[in-house]
């Protein structure tokens, strides 16, 4: 098993390749959470962030929807408190609070046949059920990345969808690319997750991402 | 291996069949039976261990008896103890390529993988390239060369055909003998202890013989390696591939048929979308759309028109081509429905699919064909309807008026005119360069079909339905745009 980023590290890892995160702040304490919010505008997102912190929704470790500053200063001291001493050093991610309809994931992972390998797929609760995706190996072109988007068989997400524009193919293609960039300049990349990767006004955003080193 | 030693297995100037033998029954006999019946024009020889005649030709107890530099290629039907040996005395005696069916070895267990690694090393040492073991033979059409141990042997044509089964082979060959899109070599993998399905698909890319490949896989033991290699066979040739073990059960089967392990499908399906390698689901499909590369040529863009003589044919097809990923049923452009007003009476469709609807008369579909085929916004087109008047003709020829009541020389205007349409597709797509496809399942309720025959006489394929047509234009159109997005035209 190799060792994973934190998502922050993780974030700062994949957005040097071109892959679109959001402008997010790490803070350390209640307060500093309050004035990183303040900058960022509300509503905002609180997480509790730490290297061998992995499942954070499952654990509670994510606040949604935090309005105001009293609000970030409230979700970061319960946060805090809620850290075991197994996730290490620990801190507060805030982030904006983004909304989309649309889910999408993409990744990298490690075929025992292929190697190295980028992932697209239909994301949201059913995407397991629904296991709409496409694989390409590393390196691809953007050629490559707008078939891996034309192979997903879910077509209708991408054009105008409940009110939001069409997918901008082009970021998206951005994501794929800058994944299977990442890959090339830091071969001790096991895998990737940006999961999910939600359409803002047609644009991917990774919301949350883990990246996995080999060990 | 180097390609003289390819040269050596597909285009031999002599052969020795090791093993040869007088039961009919048996790998040795068959073997040199159908190398013999499929008009071998090079040098034959064979060895036996009494020495008897087989078929007519003399045998030889041993190798060495065998004049020297006169085969190039050794069909092996000898039991494995005897292979070591064997394979010496022929590479002394100027043999280059060497296929083995005889089995114990990789599939056979421990012992078994211990005497195939042997063979390899062997071969390696000696510069004879080892085809198989365990595989059932090799066809070449431009030698006349049937060195398999089973049937059938096939017309001639442009798909080379490489498989880890060699019951697939047969399989491709069968369909290329049914409907006369035939074959330039094939070959059947067998263990492929040291040449494997991709070094085949490697010598057929640079072949001019072959101007498509056609493969079956199971398993790919290095698939990044593999990758590479069929996207550098895709970029100098279209190649079309089946993989078995792609569902979880199937992958169960494929690792105890040839101990391979089996990946993510989805990843492989991918890597082929990325080669730009045709993957097709079924053995019906690969061939068919082999079949195509191999007789049409590729499309430049999506558009399809379609031409038929009934509306439901027409809907129908419609359907399967908006199913179809990637191709577009075109809208009728204005100057081309203007044009086809001159021709057609007014209850035509005016629209695409065009529906001729009972409209035409002596010369209709030649000239329609004529103007759809080189309208530039048409970029292939699929016929439909055709044979219909030989049907006709073919039931009043069986039936009890004929020749009477002028039914000879109506019949005979029937066939001609199928004939003639069917000629006519095969010319015009040739002249204009763009793909023109015929469907009818009297491709396979008659084969004996004036339409039929014309198709397959002109060196085209003429589909079982239009939904078989659409699905290979499909794969025709995606390999086309593949090279065309990276520049590879």
């Amino acid at each position: 098993m190799g060792r994973t980023l934190s998502e922050a590290d993780s974030k700062q890892l994949l957005r040097q390749h071109g892959v679109p995160v959001l402008d997010e702040r790490v803070a350390t304490d209640p307060d500093d959470a309050a004035r990183q919010a303040d900058e960022i505008g509300y509503p905002v997102v609180a997480k509790l962030l730490g290297d061998a912190i992995a499942h954070k929704t499952e654990r509670g470790l994510v606040r949604l929807g935090l309005v105001d500053a009293d609000a970030v200063r409230g979700a970061a001291s319960e946060l805090l408190a809620a850290a075991t001493p197994e996730d290490g050093e620990v801190s507060v991610l805030v982030a904006p609070m983004v909304k989309g309809n649309r889910e999408l994931i993409a990744g990298l992972s490690d075929d025992p046949q292929f190697g190295m390998t980028v992932m697209l797929g239909v994301g949201g609760i059913l995407a397991e059920a629904v296991a709409d995706v496409a694989f390409r190996l590393v390196p691809i072109t953007r050629t490559d990345a707008e078939e891996m988007i034309d192979d997903l068989a879910t077509q209708k997400l991408f054009g105008s969808f409940r009110g939001e524009p069409a997918v901008d193919r082009e970021r998206l293609v951005d994501v794929l690319v800058g994944l299977s960039d990442a890959v090339d300049a830091n071969p001790e990349i096991a895998s990737a997750d940006l999961n999910p990767l939600i359409v803002v006004e047609g644009v991917p955003v990774a919301v949350d991402a883990l990246v996995e080193l080999r060990g | 291996m180097k390609r003289e030693n390819f040269q050596a297995l597909f285009d031999p100037k002599g052969i020795i069949v090791a093993g040869a033998s007088t039961h009919p029954g048996k790998f040795g006999f068959v073997a040199l039976h159908n190398i013999l019946a499929s008009g071998y024009a090079g040098k034959m020889f064979a060895t036996n261990l009494e020495g008897t005649p087989v078929l007519g030709i003399d045998t030889v107890a041993d190798i060495d008896e065998l004049p020297s530099g006169e085969a190039d290629l050794v069909f092996v039907c000898t039991p494995a103890g005897a292979n070591v040996e064997l394979l010496r005395k022929c590479a002394a005696k100027g043999v280059r390529a060497a296929f083995i069916t005889s089995a114990g070895y990789g599939e056979a267990g421990p012992k078994g993988i211990d005497a195939q690694n042997e063979l390899v090393r062997l071969a390696e040492e000696l510069g004879i390239l080892l085809a198989g073991p365990n595989g059932q033979g090799v066809i070449s059409t431009p030698a006349r060369m049937c060195a398999q141990i089973v049937a059938p042997y096939p017309p001639a044509g442009r798909i080379a055909i490489a498989s880890q089964s060699g019951n697939f082979v047969s399989s491709f060959m069968n369909y290329a003998t049914h409907y006369g899109v035939g074959v330039s070599r094939a070959v059947s993998a067998g263990n492929a202890a040291a040449v494997t399905v991709p070094d085949y698909l490697d010598f057929y890319a640079d072949d001019p013989e072959t101007s498509v490949g056609l493969a079956y896989v199971e398993g790919v033991p290095d698939g990044r390696a593999f990758f590479e290699r069929i996207r550098s066979v895709a970029e100098r040739m279209p190649l079309v591939l089946v993989k078995g073990g792609a569902s979880a059960v199937g992958a169960r089967a494929a690792a105890s048929h040839t101990g391979s392990l089996a990946t993510d499908d989805r990843v492989f399906d991918g890597a082929c979308r990325q080669a730009g390698v045709v993957r097709a689901p079924t053995i019906e499909e690969a061939y068919e759309a082999a079949a195509t590369f191999a007789t049409q040529p590729l499309p430049r863009g999506p558009n399809v028109c379609v031409v038929t003589t009934a509306g439901g044919w027409g809907v129908v097809t419609a359907d399967a081509i908006s199913r179809a990923r990637g191709l577009e049923l075109m809208p009728m452009p204005d100057d081309l429905r203007a044009a086809l007003d001159e021709h057609l009476p007014p209850r035509w469709s005016r629209n695409n699919p065009i529906d001729l609807a009972g409209g035409e008369t002596k010369d209709t579909i030649p000239a329609i064909l004529e103007l759809v085929a080189r309208h530039p916004s048409v970029d292939s087109v699929v016929l439909l309807g055709m044979g219909i008047q030989g049907n006709q003709g073919r039931m009043e020829k069986e039936g009890p008026f004929y020749p009477e009541h002028g039914l000879e020389r109506i019949v005979a205007y029937h066939e001609r005119q199928d004939r003639r349409f069917a000629e006519t597709a095969a010319a015009i797509s040739s002249e204009v360069g763009k793909p023109v496809l015929m469907a009818t399942e009297l491709s396979i309720a008659d084969p004996a079909n004036p339409a039929v025959q014309a198709c397959r006489e002109s060196g085209k394929l003429c589909y079982a339905s239009a939904n078989r047509a659409v699905t290979a234009l499909a794969h025709l159109w995606s390999y086309a745009r593949h090279r065309q997005r990276r520049g590879l035209d």
